[in-house]
C-alpha cells in the first residue's frame, strides 16, 4: 500500500440537496405518456427502418480503391441493370459505400442472381469489405426471435424485481422499462436508422442498464420505508430519490462518457448501436426517477417490513432529524 | 468486520494471478506464444468473424427433396420385394405422398399385404421404447395397396439426412485447404458454416450449392425423347434434360446401373486427345462388377451420365469397361471439373441445401474494427480513471485497480471457454464494466453516507460494503437474468452480446467489492501502522 499515494477524492455533490421530484411527478408522467403514446403511433404509422436483418435482402459494403467513391456514377451504372430496389449510400468515409439491394421475388435463386449483377457491375475499382444477405424466411425468423428477446427479458426482469420486492416495484420497473424501450423505438422510427440485430442488442442492454437505476432506487425506498414508519410516501420517494442522486449521476456521468468514445471513434459499423445506447441510458435514468418511482406513491405500498432494522437506531434517528432540517418543502 | 483470513487473502489474490496467466497469451502474437512450453496457457481468445473477417453461410436442408427421394426408396423397395415374391403387379407409383401398388391378380393381394408390411420399421431407441413406425401399410380399394411414410419417420429422415450433409459438406469445406472451418447443425434442418479469413465465397458457394448426385443409366434402346413426349414413357423408364444444349434429352432407364455412391476416387484430368477437361473416376468392387456387367450386356448402344437429374454426357459403349476405371467428359472448364471432382469424391448430399443465410466481412474492415474499438476503449477507460480517481482519491485507484482485474478476469474466462468475441460482445463488456464501476460508486457513496452520520471510518466502510452489496446483488442478478434470457432466446450477435454480459456480470461482484474490499483492507492495516488520525480518503 505504501506505493499508492494517499489522497483525498473531490466530494462534487452538494449532499444537502433536497430536489423536490415529486411536485412534478404529474407533468412527468403526463408527458412520459404521452411521449410513450406518441412513440407507439410513429412505430404504427411510420414504422421501422428494418435492417437487412429483418427485411431480408442484401447489403454490401464497399470501399473504392482509388480515393472518395462517385457515388451518382455509381446509381448510374447499377440502375442500368434491371435489378428492383437498389439503394447506394455513403458510410462513414469518403470512399466507403453501402449497397443494399432489396429481397427479389421469388426465391433466393433470384436474389443470388440480383447480387452477381451489382457485384460485376461494381468491377475492380471498389474493394468489397462487408456481405450480409438474409433470405425471407430467416428475416422473419430473426424478426420474431428479436422481438421475444426483448420481451423476454422484460419479463425476466419484472419476475425478479416481484420475487425481491412487492408487485408495486414490478408494475413501476414494467412501466418504466416499457417507456424505454418505447422511446428508444420511437426515436429509430421518427430519425428512421435502420433497425437490425444490433439495434436490438441496444434495446436489451438499455434494459439491462435502466433496471440498474430501478432497482437502486428502490432498494433505497425499501431501507427508508423501514426506517421512516411515519413519513409520508411521497416526502420518502423524494428523499430516497434525492440521496442516491450523486451515484445516480455519477454511474451515469461514467457510461456516458465510455459510449460518446464510442460512438465518436467506434468505427461506423457499431455507431447506430451506440447511439442507441446513449439515448437508452439519458431515458432510462430519466424513467427510474420520474416513472418508476412516483408510481409507487400513486399504487400505495406496503409499510410494515418484516425483518430489517425495524427499530430505528439512534444515529439513524439523528441522520433523520438531519434529513429532515434538511428538506425544503413548500 | 472488515478482515480477511490468510487463506482468503491467498485465495483471492491466486485467482487473480491465474486470470492474469491465462491472459498472457493475447499479449504476444501467435508465433511467439506457440513456441512457450505446453504446460502453459496458450489459448488466446477467439475473435468472432466480425472482427477478423471470414464467411458465415447457413444453409437449409429442403425437406421436400428428402421426402421425394424417401418415396422414390420405398417405391423401388416394394417393387423388390413384390419380385423377389413373386407376385405379379399392374402398376407401382408415387400418387401424392406415398407409394400406391396395384396387384395384377385379386388372389396376390394378401401375400402382397404381407410382403410389404415387412417395410415397416419401429423408429426410436428399441431401449427406450419405440416413437412409431416409419410407414403405414394399409390396404385400399380393390386390389391396391398404399405405402405411406409417417410424419415421424420423415423427421428421422431429415435428422439423418441433416447428419449426412454436415459430413459431406466438411469434406468438401475441407478440400478448399482453409483453417478451423465450424460446421454444425442449427434447429432441425439447417447447417450453419463459418470459415475464418475466408472473403472469396464464390467458390465456397459453388462447391456447398451442388447435391452432386451421380448416376450412371441405360438409354431406352429405340425410343427418343422427342418421340416419348408425344406418346407414352415406358414404365420404368423417365425423360431426363439435357445438362447443355449440346446434350439432347434422353429417355433412361429409371433405376440407375451405378451410383455415384459407388465410386472411391475422382480426380480432374485432361483427355489425352482433345485436351478437355475430363474426370477420371474408380468404383469400387461391387460398382466395378455392376459396370463391366452393364457394358458388356450393352457394348455398342449408348449409355446416360446423369448429374442431379441431368444428363451431362451419353457416349455410346465402345468395349466392355471391366476395371472399374472410367472417364466423364462433358462440357467442363479445368474448374467446373476441379470442383465436380471434390464433389464427387466427398459424397452426394443428400438433398439440395439452399443459402438462407449469407455474411462475410472482409479482413481489412476486420482490423478496422478492432483499432476502433482500442481507441475508443483506450479513451473510454481513460476517462473512467480521471473520473474515478478524482472523487474518490485514493479509494478511486483501488477501484480502478478493480477495474483492470474485472477486465483480466472476464477475458480469461472467455478464452477458456472459447467462446468468440464479436462486435456486440464488445458492447456487452462496455456494459459490464460500466455495471462495475457502478458497483464500486455504490460502495462508496454509502460509505460517505455513512460517514456524515457520523460513524468512525471503520464502522462506515463495514456498513458501506454490507449495505451496498444488498443493491449491487440485486441490480447484477436482474441484468444476469436478461442476459440468460438473451443467450437462451438470441441468434447470433444478441447472444454474442449475452455471453459477454454474463461473463463480466459475473466478474463484477469479484472484482468490484471482494478484491477492492481486500485493497481497503490493506490499506488500513497500513494505516494502523503508522498510527496516523485515521480519516477516508473518500
Amino acid at each position: 500500500m505504501m506505493f499508492i499515494p494517499n489522497f483525498k477524492g473531490y466530494d462534487f455533490f452538494p449532499h444537502d440537496l433536497r430536489l423536490p421530484f415529486m411536485r412534478y411527478k404529474g407533468l412527468a408522467l403526463i408527458l412520459s405518456f404521452v411521449a410513450m403514446g406518441a412513440s407507439l403511433a410513429l412505430f404504427l404509422v411510420k414504422g421501422l427502418n428494418y435492417g437487412v436483418d429483418f427485411k431480408g435482402g442484401t447489403m454490401i459494403e464497399v470501399q473504392s480503391k482509388t480515393g472518395p467513391a462517385d457515388i451518382p456514377q455509381l446509381r448510374e451504372k447499377l440502375g442500368k441493370l434491371g435489378v428492383g430496389g437498389v439503394q447506394i449510400q455513403s458510410f462513414g468515409t469518403p470512399a466507403d459505400v453501402l449497397i443494399r439491394i432489396e429481397q427479389q421475388e421469388g426465391a433466393e435463386v433470384q436474389q443470388q442472381a440480383a447480387v452477381k449483377k451489382v457485384v460485376d457491375a461494381l468491377g475492380e475499382g471498389y474493394q468489397q469489405r462487408r456481405f450480409e444477405s438474409v433470405g425471407p424466411a430467416v428475416s422473419s425468423e430473426l424478426r420474431w426471435t428479436g422481438f421475444i428477446a426483448v420481451v423476454a427479458g422484460l419479463m425476466a426482469i419484472v419476475a425478479y424485481v416481484w420475487f425481491r420486492f412487492e408487485w408495486q416495484f414490478a408494475l413501476g420497473a414494467i412501466v418504466a422499462l416499457s417507456h424505454d424501450v418505447l422511446l428508444t423505438v420511437g426515436i429509430f422510427s421518427l430519425l428512421q436508422l435502420e433497425f437490425d440485430l444490433s439495434t436490438v442488442a441496444a434495446l436489451l442492454t438499455i434494459l439491462g442498464y435502466s433496471v440498474n437505476d430501478t432497482v437502486v432506487v428502490s432498494d433505497r425506498i425499501r431501507e427508508n420505508l423501514r426506517k421512516y414508519k411515519k413519513m409520508e410516501i411521497n416526502e420518502l420517494l423524494d428523499l430516497s430519490i434525492n440521496e442516491t442522486l450523486s451515484r445516480t449521476i455519477l454511474t451515469g456521468a461514467t457510461a456516458l462518457a465510455v459510449l460518446l468514445a464510442l460512438y465518436i471513434f467506434g468505427g461506423e459499423v457499431i455507431r447506430n448501436f451506440n447511439f442507441a445506447m446513449l439515448l437508452g441510458i439519458i431515458i432510462g435514468t430519466y424513467s427510474s426517477m420520474f416513472i418508476g418511482a412516483p408510481l409507487l406513491g400513486y399504487l400505495g405500498v406496503k409499510r410494515e417490513w418484516g425483518g430489517g432494522s425495524a427499530k430505528v437506531a439512534p444515529n439513524a434517528a439523528a441522520a433523520r432529524a438531519k434529513d429532515r432540517a434538511g428538506v425544503v418543502y413548500k | 468486520m472488515l478482515t480477511f483470513s490468510r487463506w482468503k487473502q491467498i485465495t483471492i489474490l491466486a485467482i487473480c494471478l491465474l486470470g492474469l496467466i491465462i491472459v498472457m497469451p493475447n499479449f504476444f502474437p501467435r508465433s511467439t506464444v506457440e513456441k512457450w512450453p505446453a504446460w502453459f496457457p496458450r489459448k488466446q481468445l477467439n475473435l468472432g468473424l466480425d472482427l477478423r473477417g471470414g464467411a458465415h453461410l447457413l444453409l437449409a436442408m429442403e425437406v421436400n427433396d428428402v421426402r421425394k427421394d424417401w418415396l422414390d426408396t420405398l417405391r423401388d423397395d416394394a417393387r423388390r420385394r413384390l419380385r423377389e415374391a413373386k407376385i405379379g403387379v399392374s402398376a407401382v407409383g408415387i400418387a401424392g405422398n406415398a407409394v400406391q401398388v396395384r396387384v395384377a391378380k385379386a388372389e396376390d393381394s394378401e401375400a402382397a399385404l404381407k410382403a410389404l408390411k415387412l417395410m415397416v420399421e419401429p423408429l426410436g431407441n428399441p431401449l427406450l421404447g419405440s416413437s412409431g413406425q416409419n410407414v403405414d401399410v394399409t390396404k385400399g380399394e380393390g386390389t391396391s395397396i398404399t405405402i405411406t411414410p409417417s410424419e415421424a419417420g420423415l423427421r428421422q429422415r431429415v435428422i439423418d439426412a441433416l447428419s449426412a450433409a454436415i459430413e459431406t459438406v466438411r469434406r468438401r469445406v475441407d478440400a478448399m485447404g482453409t483453417t478451423e472451418p465450424t460446421i454444425v447443425r442449427e434447429g432441425t434442418n439447417r447447417i450453419l458454416v463459418q470459415v475464418p479469413g475466408l472473403q472469396d465465397t464464390a467458390q465456397l458457394k459453388a462447391l456447398i450449392g451442388k447435391t452432386a448426385r451421380l448416376s450412371f443409366h441405360e438409354v431406352h434402346p429405340t425410343l427418343t425423347a422427342a418421340e416419348a413426349k408425344t406418346t407414352r414413357v415406358p414404365p420404368g423408364f423417365k425423360i431426363y434434360t439435357g445438362e447443355t444444349k449440346e446434350e439432347t434429352d434422353q429417355v433412361l432407364r429409371e433405376t440407375p446401373v451405378v451410383r455415384g455412391d459407388e465410386l472411391t476416387s475422382a480426380n480432374p484430368a485432361f483427355d489425352s486427345r482433345t485436351n478437355e477437361p475430363i474426370i477420371d473416376f474408380g468404383f469400387n468392387n461391387t460398382g466395378a462388377r455392376k459396370f463391366g456387367k452393364f457394358t458388356q450386356d450393352h457394348v455398342g448402344k449408348p449409355f446416360a451420365i446423369v448429374l442431379d437429374d441431368k444428363v451431362i454426357s451419353a457416349p455410346v459403349i465402345r468395349e466392355p469397361i471391366l476395371g472399374g476405371r472410367g472417364q466423364i467428359s462433358g462440357s467442363f472448364t479445368p474448374e467446373t471439373s476441379t470442383q465436380l471432382a471434390i464433389q464427387l469424391r466427398s459424397g452426394a448430399l443428400p438433398a439440395k441445401l439452399t443459402i438462407v443465410e449469407e455474411r462475410s466481412v472482409g479482413p481489412s474492415l476486420g482490423n478496422d474494427s478492432i483499432e476502433a474499438g482500442t481507441l475508443a476503449g483506450v479513451i473510454g477507460a481513460t476517462a473512467t480513471i480521471l473520473l474515478t480517481v478524482l472523487v474518490y482519491g485514493t479509494f478511486g485507484i483501488f477501484a480502478c485497480v478493480g477495474l483492470i482485474v474485472h477486465g483480466v478476469l472476464t477475458i480469461a474466462i472467455m478464452s477458456l471457454l472459447g467462446a468468440a468475441l464479436t462486435l456486440p460482445g464488445i458492447a456487452g463488456l462496455v456494459l459490464g464494466i460500466a455495471m462495475a464501476v457502478d458497483a464500486n460508486v455504490l460502495i462508496y457513496e454509502r460509505i460517505r453516507e455513512e460517514v456524515r452520520a457520523g460513524k468512525s471510518a471503520i464502522a462506515a466502510i463495514d456498513a458501506g460494503f454490507t449495505r451496498a452489496f444488498v443493491t449491487i446483488a440485486d441490480s447484477q442478478l436482474t441484468t444476469l437474468a436478461c442476459a440468460l434470457v438473451m443467450f437462451w432466446l438470441g441468434a447470433g450477435p444478441i447472444r454474442g452480446f449475452a455471453v459477454t454480459l454474463t461473463v463480466g456480470i459475473c466478474t463484477s461482484i469479484f472484482a468490484a467489492v471482494t478484491v477492492v474490499r481486500l485493497m481497503i483492507f490493506y490499506w488500513l492495516n497500513s494505516m494502523k501502522r503508522a498510527r496516523g488520525p485515521l480519516t477516508l480518503p473518500v
